[in-house]
């Protein structure tokens, strides 16, 4: 059965539906985009229950040809890696329409455009994750930024359309260079083992160090910007200040982890010997992430600014996991991926909230909010807990993961990563403080607490940021077998264990 | 001595015949039938033809590959491709042109002449855009499919004059447009002549003038390789003007804003298609064997051309110049189509040619319809939240843009993947990367338009966009859905050009 197309497709049937309703009538559009979402997803859970756990190929797979005189093909599958942030796409949808309700009435265009344009990009983002053909998922890459663009540039605020054209051009720029290096691997295969795009096929072509170094870089730099890595993160932090919250939790949630998962996918399974070349350099680089992004984040008097450099920060690790090459590692920035995901959800949308009940950004009009708004406070409160990785939420998890997993092969990059994470307290706890707790600031007192609804799109996400940070086998059960495979066909294996001698 | 009539395949020309023999019917026509029914009677000569001729084409695609006209003219898949590309344009151009409104009632008229006014006023309106435009699609047709450089040189001149005239034709800001056809002109004339010098130094060198003789001369060590340096270079010359190449791109903007924008479509999109044709049976027929000669030189101009429409494009306010300077970086792009001087160049440039062609008449069909009361509005300034007002025409144009930029799922998309593909497989690396960087130079200014359109609030409500009549929202509409459909599944299309693309020597 093509469970995958069927659940690609779903979402962009019902931006046709969508298309068709009235326009008048917002209140059924948003219904009606909700029920699609929450299909979408039921149908990623039946693929997750589906999966064989141990099996380490693609499964799902399905494989029609293109376009045959290039030897292309519509091929999808997943493993673990991709199934997992599948899943996190198809969970992310429904929360941010039921959670942003709203959101959509100020924009430039109508409210059917916003849920068309949410519904192409689940399309989009679930084709991304499951396309193993390279040109199918450069596809998807690319025209996955269109709905993006228009969703920043249309329904944000302040500079929206700067912000919008920025991150754009970042994008594309990035996408340009990987296209160069996709037109090299395509001519590769070409004179190897006949035109593919086959990334198992891909990845079992002899290529020369030098050649592999250069297309290595195309795919980096289009991931480093996606991710983004310091220094091509500067679109981000205007990024996520202008998108509405809905739309930015899609994008540090989800959009911004297809540059880490191409950096597993497409870097270090195609390019096994340039990754071991370029890896001193992308830890550095990973490094300089996560401490930049922590101290910018302290700094911040924005509170989106804030969880935009807070995520940096976090890309940071995820980086630092997947190019320390040992399974740990690999396994921890997987599901760094999944909890960064669920953790800037929940902080965007508890502080999408705020702002939008006391008609600012700036963290310094907060105050004593816990007092007049407990819920909304205590969801904030928790959802920064999780994003500075306290034991018993999830995020800590996997960044003890990712460091024990750096530590083995990298021990000095692992300790200076643990900066990160005290920095981490900082940078949570300074805005918790003054938005939360002391005296509530003049103009708050009557601000309301969380609606029904609200509490409704919240209540999923922080359940699962407690649930994975107490029992995170669920997840780690599908990721580590993918994990493992990578490392050792990329010609890695853990280092051993180092057996403490008698001094 | 007896002079001997030459053998004409006529079953071969058939298709220019039929094109050419229209062109002097029109020509009567517009001579001897009242003003009243002209321009019906017009459009139908030239639609009827165009028609005609495609299903000639149609027809010789089993039996081709032959030369005819005691080898002057040679008609093997490639020219029936670009043959075919170049009648599909032109019945598109001919529906806008339909749209009379765009010329001057009488060219000859002294702008803003108490004659012209009587002429607008009384309906004496000329209508030899018709034959004009037969003459130079006939040209076109026959400069791909030209086998010696006679021939070469005559279709060049029967597609360059028509167009000279007809890019003076505006019947708004008339003087504009004649500046721009006397621009045109002189700069089409000095490229005539180095076409035509390097032509004399080429036949100097192989001593005749067929393509393949030139090419059996190369290949087998001319004696003086002078001669074949300075004739390549200068043949080149007049092709890189006629094909808009930097440095020879000057023209471009100028013509492309002053032409009535009908007639800049139609150039734009067909007479890219007829130049590369030959551009490309040159360089690979007669000229292949020195390939290590011109690399090194189209290399740069493909590099230069390239950069320079990207960049000097952002510097540019008015949508046609814009556009033309883009048609100048694609012009580039296509370029290493050229230089890769193999069987998937061949392709990949045919298929760019006939995506290209599709998008740049959409494109152009849409500035037709932004007006205020005296005209077309050109100033990119004025287009300023063009969605608001007329969504549908916004997201069209944004279509041909994002197509022009190259971004997925549309046909820019593929024909950019597949001519990259084959410069990087004939190890031109260097064209490849310039070319990805100047597309995402490009990219700015084409997302800048979409930026105007869809995201700035519009400062003035006197550019209205008229409801374009069914001519134009046919042409409009075709060339939008073949952008996409030959984005999403160019495998029809690819397949069917790689049957076909192989030349005749």
């Amino acid at each position: 059965m093509n469970l995958l197309t069927s659940m690609g497709a779903l979402p962009l049937l019902g931006a046709l539906l969508i298309a068709l309703l009235p326009a008048a009538n917002s209140k059924l559009i948003k219904q009606a985009a909700f029920v699609i979402s929450l299909l979408v997803a039921a149908v990623g859970f039946s693929a997750a229950f589906g999966f064989e756990r141990n099996v380490t190929e693609f499964q799902y797979v399905e494989r029609y040809s293109w376009i045959p005189g290039l030897g292309i093909n519509y091929q999808l599958g997943v493993d673990g890696i991709s199934l997992i942030l599948i899943l996190l796409s198809v969970v992310l949808v429904p929360i941010v329409i039921l959670a942003g309700w709203n959101e959509s009435e100020n924009g430039r265009f109508s409210v059917k455009t916003f849920y068309v344009l949410i519904l192409v990009l689940e399309t989009m983002m679930i084709g991304v994750f499951a396309a193993t053909d390279v040109f199918l998922f450069y596809v998807f890459f690319e025209a996955m930024l269109i709905p993006v663009y228009f969703l920043i540039g249309g329904y944000g605020s302040g500079a929206r359309q700067a912000a919008a054209v920025k991150f754009l051009l970042y994008s594309l720029f990035g996408g340009l260079l990987m296209l160069a290096s996709i037109i090299g691997l395509f001519v590769i295969s070409g004179n190897q083992i006949g035109r593919t795009m086959d990334i198992e096929a891909l990845s079992t072509l002899q290529i020369d160090s030098t050649t592999q170094n250069l297309l290595f870089l195309g795919f980096f730099i289009a991931f480093a910007i996606k991710a983004p890595l310091w220094p091509m993160h500067t679109w981000l932090p205007d990024a996520a200040k202008s998108a509405t919250p809905g739309t930015s939790v899609l994008l540090l949630g989800v959009l911004d982890k297809v540059g880490t998962f191409g950096m597993i996918r497409y870097c270090i399974e195609l390019f096994p010997d340039a990754t071991r070349t370029f890896t001193p350099l992308i830890i550095v680089l990973s490094l300089i992430s996560i401490l930049y992004g922590a101290f910018l984040a302290i700094g911040q008097k924005d509170i989106k600014g804030l969880i935009a450099f807070t995520s940096i920060s976090h890309f940071g690790f995820i980086t630092l996991g997947i190019f320390a090459m040992t399974s740990q590692g690999h396994a921890g920035a997987t599901l760094y991926m999944l909890n960064h995901g669920f953790s800037t959800a929940a902080l965007f949308l508890t502080a999408g909230w705020m702002i939008s009940r006391r008609g600012s950004s700036t963290i310094a009009e907060f105050g004593g909010l816990q007092r007049v708004t407990p819920i909304l406070a205590w969801s904030f409160f928790i959802a920064g807990l999780s994003s500075l990785a306290l034991p018993g939420l999830s995020s800590f998890v996997s960044e003890f993961l990712v460091l024990v997993g750096t530590y083995t092969r990298y021990p000095v990059a692992a300790i200076i990563a643990t900066f990160g994470i005290i920095l981490a307290a900082l940078y949570i706890l300074i805005p918790v403080q003054k938005a939360l707790h002391g005296p509530t600031t003049p103009g708050n007192e009557s601000l309301p607490d969380l609606n029904k609804r609200e509490i409704a799109a919240i209540a999923p996400v922080i359940a699962i940021i407690i649930f994975f940070g107490f029992y995170p086998k669920p997840a780690l059960d599908i990721i580590n077998p993918a994990a493992i495979d990578t490392i050792t066909r990329a010609g890695f294996s853990d280092p051993a264990p180092v057996v403490g001698g008698d001094k | 001595m007896t002079f001997q009539a030459p053998s004409l395949e006529y079953g071969a020309l058939a298709p220019m015949l039929v094109i050419f023999g229209a062109a002097v019917i029109a020509v009567i026509v517009e001579a001897f039938i009242s003003a009243k029914h002209r321009s019906a009677i017009q459009l139908a000569i030239a639609l009827g033809a165009v028609v005609l001729s495609f299903a000639q084409v149609l027809n010789l695609r089993g039996t081709a590959t032959a030369t005819a006209a005691t080898n002057s003219v040679v008609v093997d898949g490639p020219v029936l491709f670009m043959q075919g590309t170049i009648l599909v344009l032109a019945f598109f151009a001919f529906l806008l042109l339909a749209d009379t409104d765009a010329f001057a009632a009488q060219a000859s008229a002294i702008p803003g002449s108490s004659e012209e006014r009587v002429a607008l006023q009384t309906g004496k309106i000329q209508t030899e855009i018709y034959p004009l435009t037969l003459f130079a699609v006939g040209g076109m047709m026959l400069f791909p499919a030209a086998n010696d450089l006679i021939t070469l040189f005559v279709a060049l001149e029967v597609l360059s004059l028509p167009l000279y005239l007809m890019a003076g034709l505006s019947r708004r800001r008339r003087l504009l447009s004649q500046e721009a056809a006397l621009k045109y002109f002189l700069l089409g004339a000095y490229s005539s002549a180095f076409f035509l010098f390097g032509a004399a130094f080429l036949y100097g060198y192989a001593g005749d003038v067929s393509l393949s003789s030139i090419g059996a001369a190369v290949n087998g060590g001319g004696t003086n390789e002078a001669f074949l340096l300075i004739g390549m270079i200068s043949l080149s010359v007049g092709l890189l003007f006629k094909v808009g190449a930097a440095p020879f791109h000057a023209w471009t903007p100028d013509v492309y804003q002053g032409a009535p924008t009908p007639v800049t479509a139609f150039m734009a999109a067909a007479t890219k298609v007829a130049a590369f044709g030959a551009m490309l049976r040159i360089f690979y027929v007669a000229l292949g064997g020195a390939v290590w000669t011109w690399k090194p030189l189209i290399t740069a101009v493909a590099i230069l051309t390239m950069v320079v429409g990207s960049v000097i494009a952002i510097a540019q306010r008015d949508v046609k110049r814009m556009l033309a300077y883009s048609s100048i970086a694609h012009a580039g792009f296509l370029l290493t189509g050229v230089l890769a001087l193999s069987q998937e160049g061949l392709e990949s440039a045919l298929f760019y040619l006939a995506t290209y062609g599709f998008s740049t008449l959409g494109a152009f069909a849409l500035v037709t319809l932004v007006r205020d009361s005296s005209g077309e509005v050109t100033d990119l300034n004025r287009w300023v939240g063009l969605a608001k007002r007329s969504p549908g025409v916004a997201l069209l144009f944004a279509t041909f843009l994002l197509s022009f930029a190259g971004i997925p799922l549309t046909a820019g998309f593929i024909g950019k993947f597949t001519i990259f593909t084959a410069a990087y497989d004939s190890g031109n690396i260097a064209v490849v990367v310039a070319g990805v960087l100047s597309s995402a130079i490009a990219a700015f200014f084409y997302i800048r338009v979409i930026v105007m359109m869809f995201f700035t609030d519009a400062q003035d409500d006197t550019v209205t966009v008229t409801i374009p009549s069914l001519y134009t929202n046919l042409t409009i509409w075709i060339a939008a859905i073949a952008t996409i459909v030959l984005g999403v599944f160019p495998a029809p299309l690819l397949d069917a050009i790689a049957s076909l693309a192989v030349f005749v020597r």
